[in-house]
């Protein structure tokens, strides 16, 4: 039997109580538990949450371990306050058949820090030409639910119909990367003033926007389930704001770095700034801000992309898009949203674990903090304010756009079905 | 001064003019003497590093630095740093162990010359940069329209054609900003960037509305391949070259309409014929030529102010037994 007392903790920043796990489930809810078997940790008041779950996360492995390995990512992942990460498609192999999925499956079970959800590519190679065998990577092993080309857009309009019916049959959801490439060649930064200076090409906002607007349209056409990732402009809330309104079974998910830098960051070229869908203005952070308030949009999601080295320290027009995430996410929640009153402690648990889970269809994460489910949670401080040091981050890469800045609240401890896989802040000793 | 120059943006008005009045200066000097070198920066070590081919400006930057009596060196590496198989940094850490106290940096790639900034140690010279900018033409241009019309100021300056790709253009709005011209922006709305409306800038469409007001109209380049930038037609940012001729060139009928004193520049290489009739290229409100020859003094004079030479040292040509 494995049991944890936790003393003195907050469910969702409210009252104070003690929580026991046992055996992978929460056990007890009350004041004033009694030791009992088992160890103790005393919460100081933190804020007890269920185990966040990431939307999108790039784990690199197979193919790039020299950016991330299921190993490292999931272990960020766990001190970031994640239980389960959903690992994307865009590997080498790309995750495209039951093969791969199954293999980033297992490696994350035998790492064992979180586990690891595979993201199933919709089209073969996410060349965009032909699907993938959805089904197959659906009923394998690592039971795919969410299907994605993220990196690249599924474009084609007849393609994303097809695939949007075709993953009716086991539940499945697209989640789509909203770019037209049409609009998008050779593209650098957002379309706008900043880009008019420095002489990037332009990624204009109507790019994701139109996209966004078809798929909603093809999603209500087909009765089918689509997941917008990575909403970046204010005309993207606006449309699934109004897909909403029409009953239609769409979501979408923000990035933390999207709630709080923009674009004019770019004007230094330093290419740990570039990413997809780009940096954009501050009036389209304030639009995401009050549209993950509202409930517009479901989701923070990380889009964690770590890079090597060399592909950062490098010319921007050279250097690849993407930042990491995984440790810094509830960090820019609470900073952009938790303190300024914007979201309460139960609607982040909503917008980073119960709803990511349902829309991934995770049955065993995401639950209420209550007797009887499984034991994944985190404990957070509140209170703690910390400096991003890209050195100390877990992942093998370093490419977090938020060094040297201070942020708000610490992840404490995180447990996995009642073991713990962060204390004190650190990575948990293995339990024998 | 700062101790780069990156961007035209990073010169003050006294910045700018202290490089005019340093180019005039050094042009007097070199005109004067019957050896053109001066000792300035001798034992100094300028390295011209250039990924993108350009022979007017590398040879303008290398005379303008063997002028001064620098030691030069020509690194070209044609063709994006990542197709070479090096990093822009490996490339910087190596002219920063041969200790270069001054890189001019020509590159495909939009702030490459500001990336490299942060690895050496020396300053760092921007010669053009993908689509970004190359403030030294900026100076030049700046430097040829005060020889001919006596100051900068007030000038209503009209730069027309590939604004969206022009590096020329970028420096150029902000270096006449900062000196008090007014100019006015010519193109095809699909060359002329989003956001351009919050350039310090007029826009028009319409060429013909503009001369008759223009002191001085400065005439882009404007690159063939613009027609087809994915090799596919579809999306060509005007339907020919003969339609763009038409109506931005600046053929002898609308070179008539500009004022009796007005100039005509281009920063070459010209398409004559598509942007700019030859006979306007060639005839006397031409500064084409002068432009060539200025740019070297006001290379020398970016160079001189950057690597500190001390300010007596103009004036004493370099001896003959050096």
């Amino acid at each position: 039997m494995t049991a944890w007392l936790l003393k003195d903790v907050r469910p969702y920043g409210e009252d104070a109580v003690d929580v026991r796990l046992v055996d992978g489930r929460i056990a007890e809810v009350g004041p004033d538990l009694s030791d009992g078997a088992g160890r103790v940790l005393d919460g100081r008041g933190g804020v007890l949450l269920p185990g966040l779950v990431d939307l999108h996360t790039h784990l690199r492995e197979p193919g790039r371990e020299d950016a991330e390995t299921v190993e490292t990512g999931t272990l960020a992942a766990a001190l970031g306050g994640f239980t389960a990460v959903h690992a994307m498609a865009n590997t080498d192999p790309v995750a495209d058949t039951a093969g791969v999925v199954e293999q980033v499956w297992r490696l994350g079970r035998d790492a064992g820090h979180c586990d690891v959800a595979p993201v199933g590519a919709v089209t073969i190679g996410l060349r965009g030409e032909s699907m993938a065998e959805l089904g197959t990577m659906a009923d394998s092993a690592a039971r795919v639910r969410v299907f994605s080309d993220d990196g690249r857009c599924v474009s084609d309009a007849g393609l994303m119909r097809r695939a949007l019916e075709y993953v009716k049959a086991f539940d499945g959801v697209i989640a789509q990367h909203a770019q037209e490439p049409r609009l998008t060649v050779g593209a650098q930064m957002n379309e706008g003033v900043t880009s008019s200076m420095l002489g990037l090409t332009g990624w204009p906002a109507v790019a994701e926007e139109a996209v966004i607007a078809r798929d909603c349209l093809l999603t209500a056409h087909v009765g089918s389930r689509l997941h917008v990732c990575h909403v970046s402009t204010a005309g993207s809330v606006e449309l699934i704001r109004w897909a909403k309104s029409k009953g239609w079974d769409v979501t979408a998910e923000v990035t933390p770095h999207h709630l709080v830098l923009t674009d004019d960051l770019a004007s230094t070229y330093d290419p740990v700034f570039k990413v997809n869908p780009p940096l954009r203005t501050a009036a389209d952070v304030e639009a995401l801000r009050a549209g993950l308030a509202d409930g517009t949009i479901d989701v923070v999601a990380t889009d964690h992309a770590p890079h090597a080295l060399e592909d950062k320290e490098a010319e921007w027009g050279a250097a690849l898009p993407g930042m990491t995430g995984l440790e810094t996410a509830l960090a820019v929640v609470v900073q952009t949203m938790v303190e300024p009153g914007r979201l309460t402690w139960r609607q982040v648990a909503e917008r980073l674990s119960a709803t990511p889970a349902r829309i991934g269809r995770l049955p065993d994460h995401g639950r209420p903090l209550a007797v009887g489910e499984p034991a994944n949670v985190v404990l957070v401080d509140p209170g703690a304010c910390w400096t991003v040091d890209p050195r100390a981050s877990a992942s093998r890469s370093r490419n977090t756009p938020f060094a040297g800045r201070e942020l708000p609240s610490r992840v404490v401890a995180t447990f996995l079905r009642g073991t713990p896989t962060v204390l004190d802040g650190a990575p948990a000793p293995r339990e024998p | 001064m700062r101790r780069h120059l990156l961007s035209a943006a990073d010169l003050t008005r006294e910045d700018a003019t202290l490089v005019l009045d340093t180019a005039e200066e050094l042009a007097r000097v070199s005109r004067a003497a019957t050896v053109k070198k001066l000792p300035t920066l001798r034992g100094r070590t300028v390295v011209n590093l250039f990924f993108e081919d350009s022979t007017r400006t590398r040879t303008s930057f290398e005379l303008a630095a063997k002028r001064l009596s620098a030691d030069v060196l020509n690194f070209s590496a044609k063709g994006s740093s990542v197709s070479k198989g090096e990093t822009l940094k490996d490339t910087a850490l190596t002219l920063e162990a041969m200790g270069s106290d001054a890189v001019v940096c020509r590159h495909s790639w939009s702030g490459a010359p500001a990336n490299l900034s942060r690895w050496v140690r020396g300053s760092v010279v921007n010669a053009g940069d993908g689509t970004h900018e190359h403030p030294t033409q900026a100076l030049l241009d700046a430097f040829t329209m005060r020889r001919r019309l006596g100051r900068v100021e007030g000038l209503r300056v009209t730069i027309v054609g590939d604004v969206l790709h022009s590096r020329v253009a970028r420096s150029n709005v902000l270096l006449l900003h900062t000196l008090g011209a007014e100019v006015t922006l010519v193109a095809p709305p699909t060359l002329l960037p989003v956001g351009v409306g919050s350039w310090p800038t007029a826009v028009s469409y319409d060429l013909d509305a503009v001369l008759p007001t223009s002191d001085v109209v400065m005439m882009l380049r404007v690159q063939r391949e613009r027609m087809s930038p994915t090799g596919e037609r579809a999306t060509a940012y005007f339907p020919s070259a003969r339609e763009y001729a038409r109506r931005y060139g600046l053929d002898v009928r609308r070179a008539q309409a500009l004022p009796e004193a007005a100039v005509v520049m281009h920063p070459g290489p010209m398409v004559r014929g598509m942007e700019i009739a030859p006979e306007v290229a060639d005839g006397a409100r031409s500064t084409v030529q002068e432009q060539v020859a200025n740019g070297v003094s006001v290379r020398m004079a970016v160079l001189y102010l950057l690597l500190g030479g001390a300010v007596p040292a103009i004036g004493a040509p370099v001896e003959a037994t050096a």
